[in-house]
Parts: C-alpha cells; sequence; structure tokens
C-alpha cells in the first residue's frame, strides 16, 4: 500500500531522513515512535507530499507520488492528516471546518455538506459544538474535530503526527478513545506517538526511527519487551523507568 | 472661523457646481473612494504575485513595489500629467491622473501590508489546506484571505486614510478638490490663512477620524459574529435537524 524506497531527506545540514526503505500494508496501522529529531514526522510527511524527498521514492499503491506525476490535489484528497496542533481554519466554524472539503473536493451542495459534516461531528459526540470557532473549543474537542475533517473524507490512509502531543492530560484520553475506534475500521494509519499504552494496544506493528534511520521494525508485543537494536533498548528501558 | 464657514461652506462642499465644475469636498471624496476601490483588489492581486513561485508573477510585481515606493508621490503626478501626451497622445484629465497616481503608489503600499499578513500566518494553515487537498485558488479564496485581511485591517486603516489626505496633491495639477478650494477662500480672505487652515485641517480631521472609526466599528462586527456564535452555541446546545446557521460565511 504504501511503500518507501531510500527515502532522503534534509533540511540545510540537518539530515532528517537517511536512506529509508520500508513498507506499510493495506489496513496496517503503524505507530512510529523514537527520540525527538529522528525523522518520524518527516518521514509521515513524506507519503501526503508535505516534504519531498530528496532522493528516493514514496509509492502509494503503486504510483509515484511524484507532483510533476501526479495530480497532488486530487491525491491528497485520499490520505487523511491531523497534525499536532490541530490546525482547523479559525475564522470557520467546527461544522464548516468539516464541511470545507466535502463542499469544496466532493461538489456537495453547502447545504447538504454541512448536514454530513453535523452526522460525522455527531458521531464523536461533537454535535453540540458544531457553531463553535475553533478559539471556543477545548484542545482535545479542537483535535476531535481536526479528526472528524480528515475522515469526512472517506480517506484510504490516515497520517498522524503525534495527535495528543499538545493536549492537556486529561484530554488525551478523549482523543485517543476516537484512534483507537479509528483503528477497527480497516483503514490504513500511520500514527507518530509518544503514547506507548497506546502505541502496545492498537499497533499492528512499531517502527523505531534514530538519528533519521529506520532502525527497528517489530510488533508491538517483542518491541515493548524484548527490542533487538541497542539504541532501542535504551529507549525501551527509559519508558520502564517510568 | 465660524464666519468663513458661514460664507464659505458650499465651495468647500462642492466647489463651483452646479454653475462651475464639481470640487470641493466631494471631489475629494470621489477621488479618495474610487482609488480605494481600485486599488484594494489590485493590491491582493499584486501580494499575490510577489508571494507567487512563478517567476513570470513575482519578478514585474516586485519591481513595481521597489520602483514605487522609491519615488515620491507627487513626482508620479507629474511624470503621468506630463508624459501622457506623449506616450498616449493625448492628454489626460487631473481627474484620471490624481487617481492613477493614488491607485499606482497604494497599490504598492497596501499589497506589502497583505504580503505581510500572508507571510504572518501559520504554516499549518496551509498544510491543513494542503492536505485536505484544496488547490490554490480555493485555499487562498477561502482559508487565506478570510483570516489576512481581518488581521491587516489596521495595517490597511493607514493605506486608507493616506489616500484620503494624499488626493490633497491634486492641487498641484489645479484639480478642484478640498484643499484647493480652501486655498481659493485664501486668497479671497486675505487676512485670515490661520482661520482658512484650521477650517481645512478640521475637515480632513474629521473625516479621516471617521474612516477609523469605520474599519474599528468592521473589525468589532467580524469578532463580534464569532462571539454570537459563541453565546447562541451555550444557549442552544443541542441543534435541531435545520440545518445550523454558522453567521452567514460560506466554507
Amino acid at each position: 500500500m504504501i511503500v518507501f524506497e531510500k527515502v532522503c531527506k534534509s533540511f540545510g545540514a540537518f539530515q532528517a531522513l537517511r536512506d529509508v526503505s520500508a513498507s506499510v500494508g493495506q489496513g496496517q496501522i503503524v505507530v512510529l515512535c523514537g527520540p525527538s529529531g529522528s525523522g518520524k514526522s518527516t518521514l509521515i510527511r513524506t507519503v501526503n507530499r508535505l516534504e519531498s524527498p530528496d532522493s528516493g521514492r514514496v509509492l502509494v499503491d503503486g504510483v509515484d507520488t511524484d507532483p510533476r506525476k501526479i495530480n497532488i490535489n486530487l491525491f491528497r484528497r485520499d490520505i487523511g492528516f491531523v497534525a499536532q496542533q490541530y490546525n482547523l481554519f479559525p475564522h470557520l466554524t467546527a461544522l464548516d471546518n468539516v464541511a470545507i472539503g466535502l463542499h469544496r473536493l466532493k461538489g456537495m451542495p453547502l447545504a447538504q455538506a454541512r448536514q454530513s459534516a453535523l452526522e460525522h461531528l455527531a458521531g464523536v459526540k461533537l454535535e453540540d459544538r458544531a457553531n463553535r470557532y475553533p478559539a471556543d473549543l477545548s484542545g482535545g474537542e479542537s483535535q476531535r474535530v481536526a479528526i472528524v475533517r480528515a475522515l469526512a473524507m472517506k480517506p484510504r490512509i490516515m497520517l498522524l503526527d503525534e495527535p495528543t502531543s499538545a493536549l492537556d492530560p486529561e484530554m488525551v484520553g478523549e482523543v485517543l478513545a476516537l484512534l483507537k475506534s479509528l483503528a477497527e475500521q480497516n483503514l490504513t494509519m500511520m500514527c507518530v506517538t509518544h503514547e506507548m499504552e497506546f502505541a502496545r494496544e492498537v499497533a499492528d506493528v512499531v517502527w523505531f526511527m534514530d538519528g533519521g534511520q529506520l532502525v527497528e521494525q517489530a510488533n508491538p508485543g517483542e518491541f515493548f519487551t524484548a527490542p533487538r537494536h541497542p539504541r532501542a533498548q535504551k529507549f525501551v528501558s527509559m519508558l520502564h523507568k517510568h | 472661523m465660524l464666519e468663513i464657514i458661514q460664507t464659505h461652506w458650499l465651495y468647500l462642499l462642492v466647489g463651483e457646481y452646479p454653475r462651475g465644475p464639481l470640487g470641493g469636498l466631494a471631489m475629494t471624496l470621489i477621488i479618495s473612494a474610487l482609488s480605494m476601490v481600485i486599488a484594494f483588489p489590485c493590491a491582493i492581486l499584486v501580494a499575490l504575485c510577489r508571494l507567487s513561485s512563478y517567476r513570470m508573477l513575482c519578478w514585474p510585481t516586485t519591481a513595481f513595489v521597489y520602483t514605487i515606493r522609491g519615488m515620491p508621490l507627487l513626482m508620479l503626478i507629474f511624470w503621468i500629467f506630463f508624459t501622457s501626451p506623449v506616450i498616449l497622445g493625448f492628454n489626460l484629465s487631473a481627474f484620471a491622473t490624481i487617481t492613477i497616481a493614488i491607485v499606482c503608489f497604494q497599490t504598492a503600499y497596501m499589497s506589502e501590508v497583505i504580503r505581510a499578513g500572508i507571510l504572518a500566518l501559520p504554516k499549518g494553515q496551509f498544510e491543513a489546506a494542503g492536505s485536505l487537498g484544496l488547490g490554490y485558488f480555493v485555499t487562498t479564496w477561502k482559508v487565506v484571505l478570510p483570516q489576512v485581511l481581518y488581521n491587516v485591517i489596521p495595517g490597511l486603516l493607514n493605506n486608507l486614510t493616506a489616500i484620503f489626505k494624499e488626493s490633497s496633491l491634486a492641487y498641484v495639477i489645479s484639480l478642484h478638490e478640498l484643499t484647493y478650494a480652501s486655498l481659493q477662500i485664501m486668497n479671497h480672505e486675505m487676512d485670515k490663512p490661520f482661520q482658512v487652515l484650521l477650517v481645512l485641517a478640521g475637515i480632513y480631521f474629521i473625516c479621516c477620524f471617521s474612516l477609523s472609526s469605520m474599519a474599528g466599528r468592521l473589525e468589532k462586527r467580524i469578532s463580534s459574529k464569532r462571539e454570537q456564535n459563541r453565546a447562541s452555541a451555550i444557549v442552544d446546545p443541542v441543534l435541531s435537524k435545520a440545518i445550523p446557521s454558522n453567521g452567514g460565511a460560506t466554507p
């Protein structure tokens, strides 16, 4: 489904990704973990081309995602992306944040797009927040709206870049609960997170990254009990101390 | 001073109209309004071109802004006024000259205010729009500009009042507007330059002040529309089956 072929990416002198090669199967849930600056975010951002690799290729369903070869906007409709900072549109209500994609991209008339958006919000128990602007939503609510905004487009792939890192501890739970329910829907997911409990519970496979390299791929049971790579061993032992 | 207003109010307001050409404050307002209405969309366009990755759009507009920034408005007015017969083959009227000059000038300045607003928008907004799959035009029109134009209202207000005041330069090419009218009155009332100029200053101040408060009210209206939604969301937590309103904006 998603194939990384020797992906390299630098920001100035900093090499964020070094020769990453891996693949994600249909319906698979990959959780990426590793220390800060290890390239996790950059890697998932290459999937929908928020970052372009300097060399190497990213293939989605066998198609090279080079924007010179495909219609990038059409391609991105099928890939949901949720960022740490929610990135809701502050001048639109929660409802219209969800409706804008349905109206502008799926060609629904505005009334129908809003109705559908309302149903999507109701799906995560946010229908009573529909008319609010993002400034009046809590962090957890904002992030759920952001996830719904992506889901409303019926994506084949969901990319989540630290979806709970900006949230207060008591709000993390509501977002994780939503993500767990997604995990049951046979959606291909790549999720960068520091929530190791969550990773253990929902991940099909854990990718551990360090220094721009993908150093270990393991199923969560294995990874959290007996990581193979020394760097991963250190990382996991740090987790157990907390 | 009151005496001056009493004797000359009509002349200050509309010039010699209807016996002669329209002038006075009416002319100043017409020039200003027309310049604002033309310069504003031009400024948005120039700002977008300046930020474009297409050199064909970016380079000429950048050159335009730098050129305009490097010349006094008065000189631009003279340039247009005295070279138009050579370049166009006919004389531009004083009215057309001053309007073109102010539009060129303020397009350049306002475009920089708008460009700054676009650059200040969090990168996440562009990423969110992009990762939804929204194209350039929808992103610009529905995501970027509604936020940017609201944010730059205070900056743009400077430019709008500047347009109003710059229209006084039309005096140098003998266009009958407010400043011209006052100076005519001053010639007439030889011994009262102070009073006449004070009246003139008063009129400019009142007009600019009204413009400021109009912009202030616009700002408040937009933010209170958002407040209102907050209130309605609290009062009426469960939405009816009808399509919820969202305060008039279309996504």
